[in-house]
């Protein structure tokens, strides 16, 4: 499977896919108000990878902002790692959020609630 | 009285203006918006400016996807997708304003999800908000009211908003958050 490789921008996160490593990483703000035309990609590559992952996927967060049209398509994102991690295979998702930053925790915890995989919640230096 | 929109902005206008815009949202009016406002905010402790600036966002991204477009005839003061937001300062906190023009549907829908919104705790908006994300539809416009839900959350306090009659059954819409420090 060919990776993806997205730099990011100032409403754009910077994203790197690559199955081979079977690490899958979002870094950065993602505030764009066409969400869903932004992560389909993203989404349908993460479909494709479900079929044959990695023995391990490391899941790497960090966000810096997002908004409520982005936290859809990061849940989508998360289902599809949740079919993963269903399916048998090892999943790690480390969300990372900066000191004080007690909204994006919170925003992490929403997620862990949902989908059922355990998080590694990783405080940063801002 | 007929609502007037220049009045309504130079009573929202009272407190130290950081950011002032009225005119057609546009992405790229969103997008240099932030860049100025993020500057302006440079100096302001992170949780806080973190806080304004999510909220600002989303916003900003309401004005753009829900605003109505005023029909250009005469006694209609504004045309096309008019919106305003303001974020102004005073000794308690920041305070983000926003204005625009909406239709009788939408003024329904806000006016029952806010004053929903406005009863819940903490706990509760959190439940609203995960019930909302994991199980509604979502479009290219956003939600089933996810954004308000939010802006509350991180706001941390009631909104205060109302609505007022415009012309031909469209509405002016009115928002104030605090963001206290």
């Amino acid at each position: 499977m060919e990776p993806i490789s997205i730099a990011g921008t100032p409403k754009t996160p910077t994203v790197h896919f690559d199955a081979e490593k079977g690490k899958v990483e979002i870094k950065g703000r993602s505030i764009p108000e066409n969400s869903i035309e932004f992560y389909k990609p993203l989404v349908d590559w993460l479909e494709q990878y479900l079929s044959t992952p990695a023995a391990m996927t490391e899941v790497n967060i960090q966000l810096e902002y997002f908004n409520t049209s982005s936290s859809k398509c990061i849940l989508d994102v998360f289902k599809k790692l949740e079919a993963i991690y269903k399916s048998g295979n090892e999943v790690v998702i480390n969300w990372y959020y900066e000191e004080d930053d007690e909204d994006m925790l919170e925003a992490g915890e929403d997620y862990q609630s949902i989908i059922r995989i355990p998080f590694k919640m990783i405080e940063t230096d801002e | 009285m007929a609502f007037e929109f220049d009045e309504w902005l130079s009573v929202k206008s009272k407190d130290e203006v950081l950011f002032l815009f009225n005119g057609e949202v546009n992405s790229t009016l969103i997008a240099d918006s932030l860049d100025k406002i993020e500057d302006q905010l440079e100096a302001v402790k992170s949780k806080i400016r973190k806080k304004i600036y999510n909220v600002l966002v989303e916003c900003m991204q309401n004005l753009f996807h829900h605003s109505e477009t005023l029909p250009a005839k005469p006694g209609f003061e504004t045309t096309g997708k008019y919106a305003a937001c303001i974020l102004s300062k005073n000794s308690v906190g920041y305070h983000i304003t926003t204005g625009n023009f909406i239709n009788h549907k939408q003024k329904e829908f806000l006016s029952k999800h806010l004053s929903h919104i406005n009863t819940l705790d903490r706990d509760a908006l959190k439940e609203l908000y995960k019930e909302i994300l994991n199980n509604q539809e979502f479009s290219d416009k956003g939600g089933g009211g996810l954004g308000m839900v939010d802006i509350s959350r991180k706001s941390g306090s009631k909104l205060d908003y109302s609505f007022h009659e415009y012309k031909d059954n469209f509405y002016f819409f009115s928002l104030s958050i605090n963001i206290l420090e």
